[in-house]
This record gives structure tokens, C-alpha cells and sequence, in this order.
């Protein structure tokens, strides 16, 4: 598994650059993770993040937009606003989990 | 006596009971199974229906004859579970209770989850599904008639069953419009919600060109927020103008799941994935489409699943611990145009390989490869699910994923 430098830390991550390991993730990793997608990470941001982060810890699957907007309370178009193009993706990889996909 | 309560007489409801029947001793227990149409659908078959290549006869059954004798068939509309009582409340006002509860509904396309859809006035005129037995016959008029222009083949959000169905409605129409010698006359636009048509590396690297090959424009990251007229709209402003919308709408378990306290956001029941009891309950298993489990919600992944927990349940009523685990097996034929298909085999961990896929007799057939072998076994598949799968006999496939004959291809392949 690729390990990568982000922040000083040594850190894994798969072959697209999302992070593989849950525990490796801190909110400062996050601020790095998103600038680099060009992102500055605000409140609002950090809300759909810890949403991610905590329906993670217990379902084991990165939560959909539907469920974030649902559960999470965070329209859908706040989502992309927040983050343009690809709110699923840039949110999966700021919030250090692995990329939604589809089955082939 | 003990009561097994089955909701729904679709694929996995049929299959539970049929393997239970012959399995759970019949002084010991009662079977009982909801169901409120009485027409079974091969559902498989609705792909093919539009394009005329099947008619109604391939797709339609009555429901009584599929069911094992010693199992009750209940005709019914579930209006909730009361799981504090073990009781399943029917919307005529019938109550019947259980010991242990299958839930097995599926999901539904719901067209009144996207504004303008439904209630746009262009529902079954320019707006069509195919993954309803009606819907796929309208559809099929409506291609009959069209006489070029834009269409637009197009998924509403993930999970939806048979996730590559909607790609193979894409390579069929491309097959079909050619065959009418109108091709240059219809665009083809692929919109999904996903990053891109193919997403798991070996399956884009080997299969993305397939799209390009056949002039289908890809449209990804495309999550609609509503239907103005005749133009989907995403809810980054996108828009994308049809003459022929194919949509997958919305797909949604039960209201009841959701009225009974049993479901997600989409009315799926969470479960656990390698045994799917329901989570938090130890009574009520979620089988078939109408679970969260993160694999494709498939016929495959109900027939495999439903192996692991035949045996599982046993085991569990018995008082001992469920040893099977499933690990979310799914196979899929593919179909690509022109007779041939491709076929994938996955699981939780294993992304679609290229390689053989051996079954005894039918074939080898090849994985991840645009092959004729491919199609015949998607073809042969409907006489297997009417007389193998559905009366629950025994099939010579292995439950859980097996790599023999698959490889994972190098990174210059």
C-alpha cells in the first residue's frame, strides 16, 4: 500500500490518494486534504465531514449524498455547493474515507 | 408449532420458502408467505422486452403454482410490523403474528421522487423506466415510434437493482437503432451519478472504451434534482435536453419498512452483511433486494445469499450460532449488442477479474470479455430461474465467490 507525506506525517493511502487507514484522519490532515483538491474548509464543511465520519465509525460504507442530506440534515445542493462537482468524492476524500463506487 | 413469516413472493421470498419447506420439519412448522400480486415477473427479462427480443410470455408466471405445497400463500398488502409483538398487520385488517420474520420486498422505482417525472406530464410519453413489467412494454412502443433525436439513458442515484442493466439498455438501443439503419439519426447519452460509466479499476481499464465504440456520450457525476420538461436538471445546475428519457428512478424498499421502524433513508433494512439479521433484532432477517448490503442488488446476490442463509437458519432456530458467512457474491451477464455479452463475477472484497467463469455443462464463460458464450448462458439463465432456482432445487454454483480461473491482470495489461 502507497504511503504518502501530507503534514509531516507518513500516511496510507490507496492508489487514487484516499486515505486507507480511519485512524490516520485529524482535522488538520482534512485542511491539508482539501487544499489540495482547492478547498478551505469552513464550518459548514466540517459538519458534512464529521457526518461522514461518524455514520463511517458505525456502518463500515461511506455514506451516500442522500444520506448525508437526509440523516445529516446538509441539503443536497449545499453539497455541492460546498463541494463543487463532486461533493461525494471530494467529501469521501477530505473526510479520509474510501471512494463511493458503483459494482463495475 | 412455530410460525416463519416470508414478506414477498419475489425471487428471494420464492426461493426462502421453497428451501425451507423441504428443510424445516412440518408438524414443527408453519410457512407462511405475503405476497400481493399474483404474478410472478422474471424480471431479468424486462431488458429485453422493449427492444421485442422477448414478449410477455418469456417474463410472466402465475404465483400460486411457484410456491411449494405446505406453504401458506397469504394475497395481501403489509401495512406495518409490530415487532414488539411479533405481528405483521395487513391493510385489510388481518394480523398475523410470527416467530421469525423474512423481509423480503425488494425495492420499488419510485418516478414521485424526482420533481417533474411523474407529475410532469411527460410520464409514459418521453419519460419511460424499464424496470417495471408496464413500463417496459410502453417503452417499447415508444421506441417503435421514435424516429430519432436525443435519447437519454439516465440513472436517478445508486443503489438500484441490476446496477448494470441501465449500461446494457445503452448497448441494446445502440444494437437496435443499427439493426433499423437509423443509428446516425439518434444521439446516445449515458447520465449517471457515479464518476463514469465503469468505476472499479480492472472493469474501466479493459471495458471503458466500450462507449466510445458504440457513440454513447457519458455524462458522469450527473445527480438530477428534477425533470423541467423535457431537460434533466442536476443539482449543480447541469442540464442535460431529451427527446427519449430511459430512467431509472429513484429505488426505494417498502413504506411499510419505514412505517414499522425497520429502515434507512431508503427504506432498506440494515443488516448485518455476512448473516443479514436484521440490526438490533434477533428475530427478523432482511433477504433480497429490500437489505443494505453493499453489493449489487441482483437476483445472483438473493440466489447466493439465500444458500448461506438456508443453513444459517437452521442453525439459528436451533439455538446455535450462525456459522455461514456471506460475502456478497454476485454474478452478472451483461449484454453488449449483437448477440454477445460480457460476464462479471464479484464480491465485498473482490473487484470484477478478468479470467474463465467455470459451470458444469453451460461453460466456461469468459469474464470481463465481449463474447457470444456470454450471451447464450444470459439466455439459458431464464429456464434456470423458473425450474432450478425459484423451487429451490440445488445448482451446481458455489455460494461464495471463487477465484479459480480468474486473474488479476498486471498494471501494462
Amino acid at each position: 500500500m502507497p504511503v504518502t507525506t501530507i503534514a509531516g506525517r507518513d500516511i496510507h493511502v490507496d492508489d487514487e490518494g484516499f486515505l486507507a487507514a480511519y485512524n490516520e484522519w485529524d482535522p488538520d490532515l482534512a485542511k491539508q486534504l482539501a487544499a489540495q483538491i482547492g478547498i478551505e474548509l469552513t464550518d459548514a464543511h466540517f459538519k458534512a465531514i464529521d457526518f461522514l465520519r461518524a455514520d463511517y465509525a458505525t456502518q463500515g460504507e461511506t455514506a451516500t449524498l442522500r444520506r448525508v442530506s437526509t440523516l445529516g440534515g446538509i441539503p443536497t445542493k449545499e453539497l455541492f455547493t460546498l463541494f463543487p462537482k463532486k461533493p461525494a468524492k471530494k467529501m469521501a476524500y477530505i473526510a479520509g474515507l474510501p471512494k463511493p463506487h458503483g459494482c463495475v | 408449532m412455530r410460525r416463519l413469516l416470508v414478506l414477498g413472493a419475489g425471487t428471494a421470498g420464492t426461493m426462502v420458502v421453497n428451501k425451507l419447506r423441504r428443510r424445516l420439519d412440518r408438524p414443527d412448522w408453519r410457512i407462511t408467505v405475503v405476497e400481493p400480486s399474483d404474478t410472478h415477473y422474471y424480471q431479468p427479462g424486462y431488458l429485453f422486452l422493449p427492444f421485442g427480443a422477448y414478449g410477455p410470455r418469456q417474463v410472466v408466471k402465475p404465483t400460486a403454482p411457484l410456491i411449494a405445497d405446505g406453504v401458506e400463500l397469504v394475497r395481501g398488502e403489509v401495512d406495518r410490523v409490530a415487532t414488539a409483538e411479533n405481528r405483521v398487520l395487513l391493510s385489510d385488517g388481518r394480523s398475523l403474528p410470527y416467530d421469525y420474520l423474512v423481509i423480503a420486498t425488494g425495492v420499488t422505482p419510485r418516478p414521485d421522487q424526482t420533481p417533474g417525472m411523474l407529475d410532469g406530464g411527460r410520464w409514459r410519453r418521453s419519460i419511460f423506466d424499464f424496470y417495471t413489467y408496464d413500463g417496459a412494454l410502453a417503452l417499447r412502443d415508444a421506441l417503435d415510434r421514435f424516429d430519432g433525436g436525443r435519447l437519454v439513458v439516465h440513472i436517478t442515484d445508486l443503489p438500484i437493482k441490476c446496477p448494470v442493466a441501465p449500461l446494457e439498455f445503452a448497448f441494446l438501443a445502440d444494437a437496435y437503432f443499427r439493426r433499423r439503419g437509423m443509428r446516425d439519426r439518434v444521439e446516445l447519452v449515458y447520465a449517471t451519478p457515479l464518476p463514469g460509466a465503469f468505476t472499479k479499476p480492472i472493469a474501466s481499464a479493459r471495458l471503458g472504451s466500450m462507449l466510445d465504440d458504440r457513440k454513447i456520450t457519458v455524462e458522469p457525476d450527473f445527480l438530477v434534482e428534477r425533470i423541467d420538461g423535457t431537460t434533466l436538471v442536476s443539482y449543480d445546475e447541469r442540464e442535460i435536453p431529451f427527446d427519449l428519457l430511459v430512467t431509472v428512478p429513484l429505488n426505494m424498499g417498502a413504506d411499510y419498512v419505514a412505517r414499522s421502524g425497520l429502515g434507512n433513508e431508503l427504506n432498506l433494512v440494515p443488516v448485518d452483511r455476512h448473516t443479514l439479521l436484521a440490526k438490533g433484532h434477533d428475530t427478523i432477517f432482511a433477504l433480497g433486494d429490500a437489505n443494505d448490503i453493499p453489493t449489487s442488488k441482483a437476483g445472483s446476490v438473493a440466489h447466493f445469499s439465500v444458500e448461506v442463509f438456508t443453513g444459517n437458519f437452521l442453525a439459528h432456530v436451533a439455538g446455535r450460532p450462525m456459522t455461514g458467512s456471506f460475502d456478497g457474491h454476485a454474478n452478472c451477464f451483461v449484454e453488449s449488442g449483437d448477440g454477445r455479452a460480457l460476464l462479471v463475477d464479484f464480491n465485498y472484497d473482490t473487484e470484477p477479474l478478468p479470467g474463465s467463469y467455470p459451470v458444469p455443462a453451460l461453460g466456461p464463460f469468459r469474464l470481463l470479455e465481449d463474447a457470444a458464450v456470454n450471451h447464450w448462458g444470459k439466455l439459458a439463465f431464464r429456464w434456470m430461474y423458473w425450474n432450478v432456482l425459484l423451487p429451490g432445487r440445488p445448482i451446481p454454483l458455489p455460494a461464495h465467490m471463487s477465484m479459480a480461473g480468474k486473474h488479476i491482470p498486471k498494471p501494462e495489461e
